[in-house]
């Protein structure tokens, strides 16, 4: 499926005016090898369905969690994964590297 | 990220204008800077330099941390020639996010049947990139191997400071041109931009195999930052 960044913020868009509950994770910070660049961006709406990427699999099912919080309270925050949090979070990513997602909600 | 906020940034994508969102990570709070709106931005200098890269990135400390997200227009590639290698490209280049045109005034080549959804303009290019409006995050691909249609082409894809200038042909196809395009006055440092023989080099030989060296040499183009810094500079 083609899916460019675009579309994300265009789907972000359309889904907010369709009435869904939307929440914009955007990657703020990256360490050591990280598959997705600053500013990669996953759109998610209330049921969880989602576009986009902000990693190459590996923590966006946590992501989607965590939306659906930010959606629900209005209150943005800044999620942090990489290989010491795997014990928290319970995903992390392979590669080794370390990335910060702020997750916000489409208001 | 409020509604308004969002659709003022999706016009500007549409508009094909670069800017950056600005997030008070603190806060929340968050602003839209257009770029005529830069200079009187109080991270003008932040904004300038991520601009220049390309690169959203974190600015400030503790509480006056900041987020600046850099927003480039959706590359596009404009593909002078319906030939064998467009039909290759053309999908290809979609799937790697790529807003795909196909120019050919030979009626011939230029039909649906052998582009499907491609968006393919039976025009002369001189006639058709007014309309198209050529710009620095525009990958042009000249492929019909004549001189009369690729040339003009090129020409104005210099002059626009499109990202990438690739153009098919031999080493001395293209020695050829330059003595055309240096006779026609244009710069040897504006010509010493086009892409030439065309592609990474992995030895393709079928079309589809020269489609990805072509596709892999425009992704190099758009990812290295200096071609970018030039075309935000543009």
């Amino acid at each position: 499926m083609d899916v460019t960044e675009s579309d994300v913020l265009a789907a972000a868009e359309r889904w907010r005016r369709e009435g869904r509950g939307v929440a914009l994770a955007t990657v703020l910070e990256t360490w050591g090898s990280a598959p997705r660049p600053v500013g990669s961006r996953l759109v998610i709406d209330a049921d969880g369905n989602f576009l986009g990427s902000v990693s190459g699999g590996c923590v966006e099912g946590a992501v989607v969690d965590e939306a659906a919080d930010v959606i629900a309270s209005g209150v943005p925050r800044t999620l942090e994964f990489g290989v010491a949090d795997e014990v928290a979070w319970k995903v992390g990513l392979s590669c080794g590297g370390k990335i910060a997602v702020f997750v916000e909600r489409v208001d | 990220m409020r509604l308004d906020l969002l659709a003022a940034l999706n016009a500007e994508r549409a508009a094909r204008r670069a800017c950056v969102v600005v997030t008070e990570l603190e806060s929340g709070a968050q602003r839209l800077v257009a770029r005529d709106q830069v200079d009187a931005d109080p991270l003008a200098g932040a904004i300038r330099e991520a601009l220049a890269a390309r690169r959203s990135r974190l600015v400030g400390e503790g509480t006056g941390r900041a987020f600046i997200a850099v927003e480039v227009p959706p590359p596009r590639m404009l593909v002078i020639g319906a030939v064998h290698i467009s039909q290759a490209l053309a999908p290809m280049a979609r799937l790697a996010g790529f807003d795909l045109t196909i120019i050919d005034p030979r009626t011939a080549f230029a039909t649906p049947e052998r582009f499907g959804d491609v968006p393919v303009i039976a025009e002369w290019p001189d006639v058709a990139l007014p309309a198209y409006g050529l710009d620095p995050f525009t990958a042009l691909v000249a492929l019909t191997h004549d001189p009369k249609v690729d040339e003009p082409a090129l020409v104005a894809a210099l002059k626009a400071g499109c990202f990438y200038v690739g153009a098919l042909g031999s080493r001395r196809t293209h020695a050829r041109r330059v003595e055309r395009l240096q006779a026609a006055g244009l710069s040897p440092d504006l010509i010493g931009r086009i892409h030439a023989p065309i592609g990474v080099d992995i030895g393709a030989a079928s079309p589809a195999e020269i489609a990805v060296a072509v596709l892999a040499e425009v992704i190099r183009a758009l990812r290295s930052g200096a071609a970018h810094a030039e075309g935000v500079a543009a």
